[in-house]
């Protein structure tokens, strides 16, 4: 296949930034995006242009790091995968595909296509977790019987990577998937459970702090989520933030 | 210098209680005025840095990564086991023991695995604590499944994802100590070099990767979490960035590698599709309990589906080899790994391979799917279904328990694996081979721990599926808070270390310089050509079969390589600012002398032992022969001149008390 790459280059955080304009050729349908765009890098490095930052890691969708947004979705125009699983099987030949960084207030560019996401960091410090220390004398793990259907749930928001495509994709750059899926996790257990209100409360505090926008409840971010992590969890949130409120 | 493991005395299973209940303590409010530094937070880091600052030390972590999240823990998938015998099946501390022992075909060493066995239980008791959505029963209980060289279950999971699951957990711990300022992160910082004072580790030098600046961080004890060196062979189940910067600059200052040569090739992976490939992509073991693997019986039927005129699922079942249950008939499809990959490759090697480059063997589902469903179909109470039925209550079955794996295989190769057999095969996965270490998880660098896949000691020649993760929290959680104490109660009068020191000068100075000279060569290739090249070489002569003549060519290429690397690497940019490939130059040079010490250590290990396979020792039928006489020994390297060929070799001996020595057989 041959295509037209339009990515966006930026320096730094303090610069301008601008589209360039890349033609590939050669490019194979098993290759994922990724690999497509290591190829151009290679051929830059040896134009003696410097390459095209990303982030990435893990290539197999689990890890999170990686982060486009290509022709106007998160993680491209495949459902329920990462950039690093997004096959350019997926294109025609001829396509023009743009690529950019996350954009987010609270997601600065460093360069080029790598943002900042230590605010999801700072968002799980205010309280993405049971207080417990490490210890030889916890309870037996089976002392506490959980049903299979709250386990199920409790896992399946749990399974959120923290890529950051709900912001990415927000028109008002929310982390309310982000968010909702840590308090939903935490909020279904029985271990969570204990600090559910002070919990909801800080994390929304700090979410709030770090410059997201607010949910209008548009959805997008599910459909772009690639691990399909659900709207129902930010009614969950906004229940226990709701009933934190009134009892804390 | 005399390698001294610092083995307990006693009865094995008494060394770690009698260990715990003599071990020289640390007061809290000396604590508080010693410094720890942890390196990387996978499972072992996570874990370590927040067990050690619930205690009260001061702790700084460092990742290379954006978040400490993202670390490679994060891709095991399968599970974690744990001797906590809910199935009744007849599990033990000693048969997990005794199962990590045979799996590691008797090079492993007998304390550590017990002690290994003994905090496991103790593990799935914390992750329950802390949230982590292990997989539950209709009753509310946790599940188990069962994994290869074994025969109970005793496998924790959270569908395909346990090592997100459990990274999560430590993850969140993790964060609560930053959050209540007992940890300092650092991320996106690259440890370049450890530094070390009178004798002692006393700190690294770090690279802050966004702005490209050496930063100096002291303390009174590093531990390094930095997992394992798959990457040497490019193409691995590794993350890109994984790498072994931090554990071979540690070897450089004196800390002796362990077995270097021993390499996981784990069987089922996603065959490699073109030159284009970056990484390959595990399929779990997990699938192993229901997969069937098999290639056609004959030559010609494999032709056949290679050149597209034959589809899997036409041929019949006489017509078809399960060559695993064939010739396993004890432990079947769930043959440890080394067993596993070695029969793929020998099948494909004479011809049964099913895709295009004859490298690769089905992994296959249709009967699983078929039982699941007739017992789905009892369950509800359908009492004549159809086969449609079946097969569609079969494949929500088998979709529950391994439905991300499946569609993360569809995605890779535009196949449906719920109807046509998976094609996969073996890959580098993880490496048994680190840092060595004594009992208490400290390197021969005072000072110097080394946690998880980067010390050698738990896993032998061959580590069993799901004992990665166990290991990772167990030294994280359990041992290193004991033996690091014991370690720093010598340390409480030390005070902060400063970083003004000629040690620490030295250090940034040759970090720099180091830096400089890959920017300096201004040649013509990138980087990324260099380890592509480099990693041929080690697949082809040091990977799944490795032979005299193969090891000592392998030798020779790599060296001619570095010579080439040095001359003619191209790396854009300067030292300041974001520079990724200048990073990713510092990181291949660096596989690059461990890949000649990893093929002399192939090379002087003239026996067969578990993921180690040389050609001219096996039996007439094609197993590995282990010489007991001459290798039950650690290969333990120690460097000199900056030259891994002139490395020099010491042994540690290992002394099998409890477990008797057989040939492993899984028949």
């Amino acid at each position: 296949m041959n295509l037209t790459l339009q990515i966006w280059r930026q320096n730094g955080p303090q610069d301008a930034g601008r589209t360039v304009t890349y033609p590939v050729s050669n490019v194979s349908p098993d290759m994922s995006f990724l690999e497509m765009i290591d190829e151009l890098n290679i051929d830059l490095i040896k134009k003696g242009e410097e390459p095209i930052a990303f982030d990435h890691d893990c290539r197999e969708g689990i890890c999170g790091m990686c982060s486009m947004f290509i022709n106007g979705e998160a993680h491209g125009p495949d459902r329920g995968v990462t950039t690093c699983q997004l096959h350019m099987r997926t294109f025609k030949d001829g396509d023009t595909i743009t690529v950019e960084p996350w954009r987010a207030k609270a997601f600065p560019v460093i360069k080029d296509l790598m943002v900042d996401r230590s605010a999801f960091d700072r968002v799980i410090q205010a309280g993405g977790y049971v207080s417990v220390n490490t210890s030889g004398n916890t309870l037996d793990a089976n002392a506490i019987l959980v049903p299979k259907a709250d386990a199920d749930a409790a896992f399946d928001a749990a399974t959120c990577i923290g890529c950051g495509a709900c912001v990415a994709t927000c028109k008002n750059a929310s982390a309310m998937l982000f968010v909702s899926a840590k308090v939903s996790q935490l909020a279904l257990l029985p271990q969570g459970k204990v600090e559910a209100a002070e919990r909801v409360q800080n994390m929304v505090r700090q979410m709030d702090l770090e410059g997201f926008g607010n949910c209008t409840n548009t959805g997008a971010c599910e459909v772009e989520c690639p691990k399909g992590i659900s709207l129902e969890n930010i009614a969950r949130m906004n229940r226990e933030f709701l009933s934190a409120s009134l009892t804390h | 210098m005399k390698l001294d493991a610092r083995i307990p005395e006693g009865p094995i299973a008494d060394k770690w209680t009698e260990y715990k209940g003599h071990v020289p303590l640390v007061s809290p409010a000396n604590k508080r005025r010693i410094d720890v530094i942890v390196v990387g937070t996978g499972l072992a880091g996570s874990s370590a840095a927040a067990s050690l600052a619930e205690l009260g030390y001061n702790v700084k972590a460092f990742c290379f990564q954006d978040s400490p999240r993202r670390a490679h823990s994060i891709a095991a998938q399968g599970g974690i086991n744990a001797a906590k015998n809910y199935q009744n099946d007849g599990d033990s501390v000693f048969r997990l023991f005794y199962d990590t022992v045979k799996g590691g075909d008797y090079r492993s060493r007998e304390a550590n695995v017990h002690r290994l066995a003994e905090v496991s239980a103790s593990i799935i008791d914390q992750c329950v604590a802390q949230g982590v959505p292990f997989a539950r029963d209709y009753g509310g209980q946790l599940d188990n499944r069962s994994f290869g060289g074994v025969q109970v279950s005793r496998t924790f999971y959270a569908k395909g994802q346990t090592g997100q699951q459990l990274l999560l957990g430590a993850y969140s711990a993790l964060s609560r100590q930053i959050a209540n300022g007992r940890v300092k992160m650092y991320h996106r910082h690259e440890m370049v070099d450890v530094v070390t004072v009178d004798g002692k580790a006393r700190g690294i030098i770090a690279k802050n990767l966004v702005t490209g600046k050496l930063e100096r961080h002291s303390a009174h004890a590093v531990l390094l979490c930095t997992g394992g060196y798959g990457n040497v062979f490019f193409l691995s189940t590794n993350a890109m960035g994984s790498n072994v910067t931090a554990a071979w600059r540690a070897h450089k200052k004196g800390a002796f590698f362990g077995n270097p040569c021993f390499t996981q090739i784990h069987p089922t992976c996603i065959p490699v599709s073109g030159e284009h490939q970056s990484k390959l992509t595990l399929m779990s073991e997990s699938l192993r309990n229901d997969g069937r693997i098999w290639v056609p019986l004959h030559k010609e039927d494999a032709q056949a589906i290679r050149e597209g005129r034959l589809k899997a699922t036409d041929l019949p079942e006489e017509k078809r080899d399960y060559y695993l249950e064939r010739r396993y008939p004890a432990f079947g499809n769930l043959v440890p790994r080394d067993v596993a990959s070695r029969a793929a490759k020998e099948r494909c090697d004479e011809g049964h391979g099913v895709n295009a480059t004859g490298e690769a063997v089905y992994l296959d589902f249709a009967s699983a799917i078929e039982r699941y469903g007739k017992e789905q179909a009892n369950l509800k109470g359908l009492h004549n279904p159809t086969q449609e039925q079946i097969i569609d209550l079969g494949t929500q079955a088998v979709e529950a328990k391994y439905g991300n794996l499946f569609q993360m295989y569809e995605k890779i190769t535009d196949d449906n694996p719920y109807r046509t057999p998976m094609m996969i095969y073996p890959a580098v996965h993880y490496t048994m081979g680190g840092l060595w270490v004594d009992y208490n998880l400290m390197t021969t660098v005072p000072g110097l721990f080394a946690l998880g896949e980067a010390n050698f000691s738990d896993h032998g020649a061959n580590r069993l599926g799901a004992s990665a993760l166990m290991q990772g929290l167990a030294d994280g959680y359990f041992v290193a808070p004991y033996t690091v104490g014991d370690y720093l109660s010598n340390d409480i009068r030390t005070g902060t270390i400063p970083t003004d020191s000629p040690e620490f000068d030295a250090a940034e100075k040759a970090a720099e310089e180091r830096q400089q000279a890959f920017l300096d060569a201004k040649g013509t290739t990138p980087v990324d050509v260099f380890h592509r090249k480099l990693g041929k070489i080690m697949w082809d002569e040091c990977g799944m079969a490795r032979s005299a003549d193969g090891l000592k060519k392998a030798i020779a290429d790599i060296r001619a390589l570095r010579e080439e690397f040095y001359k003619d690497v191209r790396v854009p940019g300067q030292r300041e600012g974001l520079n990724i490939e200048l990073d990713k130059a510092a990181r291949v040079a660096d596989f690059m002398e461990l890949g000649e010490l990893m093929c002399l250590d192939a090379l002087t290990r003239e026996e067969s032992c578990g993921g180690h396979f040389r050609t001219e020792y096996q039996s007439e039928d094609g197993e590995a022969l282990r010489d007991d006489a001459k290798f039950t020994h650690v290969a333990v390297w120690e460097h000199q001149d900056g030259d891994p060929g002139k490395s020099v070799r010491h042994q540690e001996e290992l002394n099998y008390e409890n477990v008797k020595l057989i040939t492993r057989s899984y028949k």
